[in-house]
């Protein structure tokens, strides 16, 4: 079967027998049709003016969701993005801050960096 | 018509070598262990000697060689390896790995005790701790037997996509030189043929093996695939098994019976003990008792409808077990058989019995002994419950 043609969308109405036999996947990055994403609880939101493209966030980013064009950040991707906040501890320019998930980007634009997101009363805008 | 055969007289571990020689995987990983040591030292030698071009894989653990023979097998290689006790144990999490993932690994075991206290004399409590691992499990009464379900092994394995654990005794039956026949390279070469799976890693198409189904139910479809499989082995085992028995001329059955035409008192054992139980058991019918064995080779998958079958007329029987299942009503044999008789709405008297652990002799009068018991219980002898046998 080619890697082109393997459609998993509706994997989980699959009959046992049509899963491949030990589950192996019949192609290669099909990672990114899985939305990750929506696991997220804590939502980096990136300051494009304080951020220097050191590319330090790209470096680690487990996901690989920091999005590149050129070699120039240009944000993040948040079907992928599991808000873990490594990008948030490593930038060394307070260009990536971490919000909750339901948070409005406007509203939280004044918001806390990560060290001060464990307190949920002044991270909480609705508190 | 059976092919010509040699004659050859070695250790239970060399004629196993001898068969992985004749098989010559793509791939072993192996690591010694007592009493295995010696099936892959030997096959080391044949691959300095230049007589096979297997690539061997030396590791620094069994949890090492089982985790390359996943990655070697997910790559499309044929591949092998041998163990025992510990290092069984030691791999354990990587059995369920390797079946999970549905690799067709081949793995002899030389049956051991496993510690404490440390013992590295035969008895099977490594093998039964991966019973229910999703390999399939065969067991082998002598070294002849080892080397028939050696060579079927890679061909079950690959049938099933389920990876197959050839065992025999350790010391008693690896140690012990015995005599084998065996057949011509060529014939083994024909007869395995070569392996080239529907996917694997290294295909021009990309697969990924290793997935994750940690959400919804998908994880227990996997498995139920797997049940399917494992069940559907047992046919597939006696097919492989019957194509080798018409060259050799050497019957498999996954449950091998004697005496069990008029036998009213019947032993099920596993393993190289199995000799003693018909020995015993064929002096007493040639003075007028009516008592059998049952020997199974096929443990994984269990035989359940054919030792049910040969049990059918049976009035008492007795399972042997050589290892326990500490707390549990009986050792895994005996559970196993229990259920195949309750299954079959069968209810002869049942007697259960440990026997052999840590090489611990099994004599003759045991099993006379076992038959007494037997007998007894047909007059309405209490039970007297698990029984170690030999040591008061």
């Amino acid at each position: 079967m080619s890697s082109n043609n393997w459609d998993v969308s509706d994997y989980e109405n699959w009959t046992p027998e049509e899963f491949p036999v030990g589950m192996c996947a019949l192609a290669g990055g099909k990672a990114v049709e899985y939305i990750t994403g929506s696991w997220r609880s804590m939502r980096p939101l990136w300051d494009k003016d304080k951020c220097t493209n050191c590319l330090i966030c790209w470096v680690n980013c487990p996901d690989s969701s920091i999005k590149l064009q050129d070699g120039q950040m240009v944000g993040i991707d948040l079907d992928h993005c599991k808000g873990c906040g490594v990008c948030v501890t490593e930038c060394r320019f307070e260009a990536l801050r971490l919000l909750p998930e339901h948070c409005d980007e406007v509203k939280c634009s004044e918001g806390p960096v990560l060290d001060e997101a464990a307190q949920p009363s002044t991270m909480n805008p609705e508190v | 018509m059976a092919t010509e055969q040699r004659t050859i007289a070695a250790t239970g571990n060399g004629i196993v070598a001898e068969a992985y020689r004749q098989i010559e995987p793509d791939v072993i990983c192996a690591y010694p262990i007592t009493p295995q040591t010696t099936i892959v030292e030997e096959f080391a030698k044949f691959v300095a000697a230049g007589k096979v071009t297997t690539e061997f894989v030396t590791v620094e653990s069994e949890h090492s060689s089982m985790s390359a023979c996943i990655g070697s097998s997910s790559a499309g290689a044929r591949t092998f390896t041998a163990t025992s006790s510990q290092g069984l144990a030691l791999m354990y999490e990587e059995l369920f790995v390797a079946s999970g993932l549905r690799l067709p690994i081949v793995m002899v075991n030389a049956n051991r005790a496993l510690s404490a206290p440390i013992n590295i004399h035969g008895d099977h409590s490594d093998v039964m701790g991966a019973r229910d691992t999703g390999w399939v499990i065969l067991f082998a009464e002598s070294a002849q037997e080892a080397y028939d379900q050696t060579i079927i092994a890679p061909r079950i394995a690959e049938a099933n996509l389920l990876p197959v654990m050839p065992t025999l005794d350790g010391f008693i039956t690896t140690h012990a030189i015995a005599r084998a026949q065996v057949v011509d390279d060529a014939v083994v070469k024909d007869f395995v043929g070569t392996w080239k799976p529907e996917h694997a890693l290294l295909d021009r198409e990309p697969i990924m093996v290793g997935g994750f189904a940690n959400l919804g139910n998908t994880y227990m479809k996997i498995k139920a695939a797997q049940r399917v499989a494992a069940d559907g082995a047992l046919a597939s085992i006696k097919t492989i098994a019957d194509e080798w028995a018409a060259i050799t001329g050497r019957p498999y059955d996954h449950v091998e019976g004697y005496g069990l035409e008029d036998a009213d008192l019947v032993i099920v054992i596993l393993g190289s003990a199995a000799g003693n139980a018909r020995t015993v058991a064929r002096d007493l019918r040639a003075s007028g008792r009516k008592v059998g064995i049952v020997k199974l080779r096929t443990y994984r998958p269990f035989p359940t409808a054919e030792l049910a079958a040969a049990l059918s007329r049976a009035k008492a029987v007795a399972i042997m077990d050589r290892s326990d299942s500490f707390g549990s009503f009986a050792g895994p044999l005996a559970l196993d058989t229990m259920a195949a008789l309750y299954a079959h709405d069968l209810h002869p008297q049942i007697r259960r019995y440990i026997y052999g652990l840590g090489g611990a002799d099994v004599k003759l009068e045991y099993f006379r002994h076992v038959y007494d018991d037997l007998e007894a219980s047909l007059s309405g002898a209490a039970d007297p419950g698990l029984t170690y046998l030999g040591i008061d």
